[in-house]
């Protein structure tokens, strides 16, 4: 007979021993990437004339960092509304990292995405809300797509690699969105090129806050990205590229179709981060409107080695980075593209992970982006060859 | 004359001469400003060469190139705030441009040690390690950026082009291609030697061959007695170099100041080169004149649009197309071109040494 209270320990033990192996990386790596980012904004000090030498400057930008993301219910919101668009555009990078794909595009896609819900949006703003929010939504989801379904076609057609192509078509993005908001989007009689407000179309929020319902189509979007992975033969079949094409296309899948699918897929999420932020939080676009979701997103999926429920975390942290920026500017001078810094020197941490494994002695620990492997390390060897 | 009139006015296919009548008028005219914009997409594409023919894809060019226009600048004008500017010499060369030529190449051979550490040694996949260089170089400039320039540094000014004499330039028929090659600053007449001298070195030196060898099969470069890991770290560092020019380049050569994400995706852009070039110094640099027309050609068209009918068709086009005319032909180009062009086989495949037994 067992002692169902000694399994039950042994079962925590085993899971805690489990949870660490999957954790210890990304947290020592962040960990890490915190000192880094408390000598830069130590030494940086140095540039700024006449600037008294503050020793405890990198707790203060940290504090305030902190303050501005978790410090009131106000920071909290702001957390969570700069997080969704993360994780949609995450579960973007993650998705196509899944098929082997590197999609450094979801910005172009998110921007794609913005534009085409508000372009729908202009149009049936006096429609009721429940018209008019799914048209809107549904505009931004496809524009998005078909912003992902060039670079998977070219790839798929051509063998033109996704890496140059989804840049390119960032730039090219940058330009559409222009040349529509300041063309047929604009509105006569403002001074600089915007388009009229969503009105209708606009995402409900938590009266007298800033949640929007963006954050629930982002919840929810992980669930579905991670059904669609584990329970159906296509998320089989997407991973199973990614693992081995050339074992896709022996056991009778079609490579080609899957990459143009799931570069569909992928723009659709991204497209779906850029829809929820105008109907959400803009309301509107501009000719200029800039973002930096599509590059913070690929750090969110990297931090969360590509797993769907990983990515809910990976997006907080990043988003809580960035609503907590404002504030660390304010109250310690520290610019917040340190963001970036830390963004950039969290994920130097995770590929030097083998180092780290060495030097901390965490043998049992799961290397920090390994699901990254999968993508195409060349130009060549890729699923149409 | 009137045989081209009557050309022009054929319906439909008028327009094709019109067009080509347009580029025979314009190309001597933008010539000097193609060789300009090719320049850092030359070079960019020269670190990518020389990377991938060793084995080592590297995405980063374009962080390496931003971060190494933001060392030149800043140290530059660092050093003009010690040394003063000093005397203008050929060129409009300063010791304090010297020093942040210097110090730009430095710091992207630097980073190409860090990548070369990590693709070589710690065995990263390579696209990931670029992509670090990328957002890292973005990063640190802008923040350092931000910092300093409240700081109102002293101007250096920046690299000045060449005056050939204006007998040579006012030469009949080929006076243009005088103007396009002499009249220009060092970096950029330096790009042509620099090409030619690559590919001489890559297919006709023992180090060419070698290179080559590691790029294609470090197996059998290695049993043959090449140190694959030596070699590979030594070129990815050296092909820093040509990533630091780049950067030196944009803010001191074709400005003379630096700019938040000033390389504007250039370094993609010479990414593409090397594979429509079919990973040849030569054929990267032919792809990155191409690419380097488009950006001249596009601009043309919204400076001073041809007269006529095209005319009137191109400016029925919104102004932003031709600011992303160079990326359209790059995505073209590279569809097009990119089934054909076959890279070096080991290229991006990290590289164990088998265990001794």
């Amino acid at each position: 007979m067992t002692e169902p209270t000694a399994t039950a320990s042994i079962d925590a033990r085993l899971l805690l021993r489990h949870g660490w192996a999957v954790v210890a990386l990304p947290l020592i790596s962040i960990g890490l990437a915190l000192l880094v980012g408390a000598g830069i904004i130590l030494v940086s000090q140095l540039v700024i004339p006449k600037h008294e030498f503050d020793p405890w400057l990198p707790i203060t930008a940290y504090v305030a960092l902190f303050e501005g993301a978790f410090g009131s219910e106000n920071a909290i919101v702001n957390t969570l509304v700069a997080s969704t668009p993360l994780v949609l555009a995450g579960l973007s990078v993650g998705l196509a990292f899944k098929a082997g794909l590197f999609n450094i595009g979801a910005q172009g896609q998110f921007l794609i995405g913005a534009l085409g819900a508000v372009a729908v949006a202009v149009n049936v703003s006096s429609q009721p809300p429940l018209v008019a929010i799914p048209l809107a939504l549904g505009g931004g989801l496809l524009a998005g797509a078909a912003w992902g379904f060039i670079p998977g076609a070219l790839k798929a057609l051509s063998g033109a690699h996704e890496v140059v192509t989804t840049i390119m078509l960032n730039y090219i993005a940058v330009a559409v969105v222009a040349a529509v908001v300041s063309g047929p989007l604009d509105q006569p009689g403002s001074p600089s090129p915007i388009t009229a407000e969503v009105r209708n179309a606009a995402l409900p929020v938590i009266p007298g806050t800033d949640a929007h319902a963006g954050i629930l189509i982002a919840i929810a979007a992980v669930f579905i990205v991670a059904a669609l992975l584990d329970r159906t033969t296509l998320g089989f079949e997407i991973r199973t590229v990614g693992a081995n094409p050339d074992a896709a296309r022996y056991a009778g899948m079609h490579p080609r179709r899957l990459t143009m699918l799931t570069m569909s897929l992928a723009g659709l999420l991204a497209g779906a981060a850029g829809a929820s932020e105008v109907l959400g939080v803009t309301r509107m676009m501009t000719a200029s409107y800039s973002t930096t979701v599509g590059f913070d997103a690929i750090a969110v999926a990297l931090l969360a080695n590509t797993n769907p429920y990983a990515i809910v975390p990976s997006a907080l942290l990043f988003g809580a980075m960035r609503a907590g920026a404002g504030l660390m500017q304010i109250d310690a001078g520290v610019p917040p593209e340190l963001i970036d810094v830390l963004q950039a020197t969290i994920l130097l941490f995770l590929v030097m992970g083998p180092v780290l494994k060495r030097v901390f002695r965490l043998r049992g620990a799961r290397s920090g982006i390994e699901a990254a492997d999968a993508i195409t390390r060349s130009y060549a060897g890729d699923v149409t060859r | 004359m009137d045989i081209v009139q009557t050309l022009y006015e054929i319906p439909a296919l008028g327009l094709l001469f019109q067009l080509i009548g347009y580029l025979i008028d314009i190309v001597p005219k933008i010539a000097p400003f193609i060789l300009l914009a090719a320049t850092p997409l030359v070079l960019g594409g020269m670190c990518g060469v020389l990377c991938e023919r060793s084995g080592i894809v590297n995405i980063g060019i374009e962080g390496t190139m931003l971060a190494a226009a933001f060392t030149g600048w800043t140290v530059s004008s660092a050093a003009a705030g010690i040394l003063g500017i000093g005397e203008a010499g050929l060129f409009g060369i300063t010791p304090p441009l010297v020093i942040g030529i210097l110090a730009a190449v430095g710091v992207a051979m630097l980073i190409g040690a860090l990548q070369a550490w990590l693709s070589i040694s710690v065995l990263a996949n390579q696209i990931i390690v670029g992509t670090i260089v990328n957002i890292a170089a973005f990063g640190v400039t802008g923040y350092l950026y931000t910092l300093i320039s409240k700081t109102s540094p002293p101007t250096v000014g920046g690299l000045r082009p060449f005056v050939p004499p204006d007998w040579l330039t006012e030469l009949p028929i080929v006076g243009w291609l005088f103007t396009t090659f002499l009249n220009q600053a060092p970096i950029t007449m330096s790009v042509i030697v620099i090409v030619f001298a690559m590919q001489l070195l890559l297919f006709r030196s023992r180090w060419g061959l070698r290179t080559r060898a590691v790029g294609e099969h470090p197996r059998a470069a290695e049993t043959v007695g090449v140190h694959v890991a030596r070699l590979r770290y030594r070129n990815v560092i050296l092909a820093g170099i040509f990533a630091g020019l780049a950067g030196a380049y944009l803010s001191m050569e074709a400005t003379d100041s630096f700019q938040q994400g000033m390389t504007a995706g250039r370094g993609f852009i010479a990414l593409a080169a090397v594979i429509v070039g079919r990973w040849t110094p030569i054929g990267a640099f032919g792809a990155a004149l191409l690419f380097a027309s488009s950006q001249a050609i596009g601009q043309a068209v919204s400076f001073a649009p041809p007269p006529g009918q095209l005319g009137e068709i191109l400016g029925g086009f919104p102004g932003q197309l031709w600011d992303a005319l160079p990326y359209i032909v790059t995505v073209v180009v590279l569809a097009g071109v990119v089934g054909r062009s076959i890279p070096p086989a080991a290229d991006g495949q990290p590289y164990e040494r088998e265990a001794a037994t």
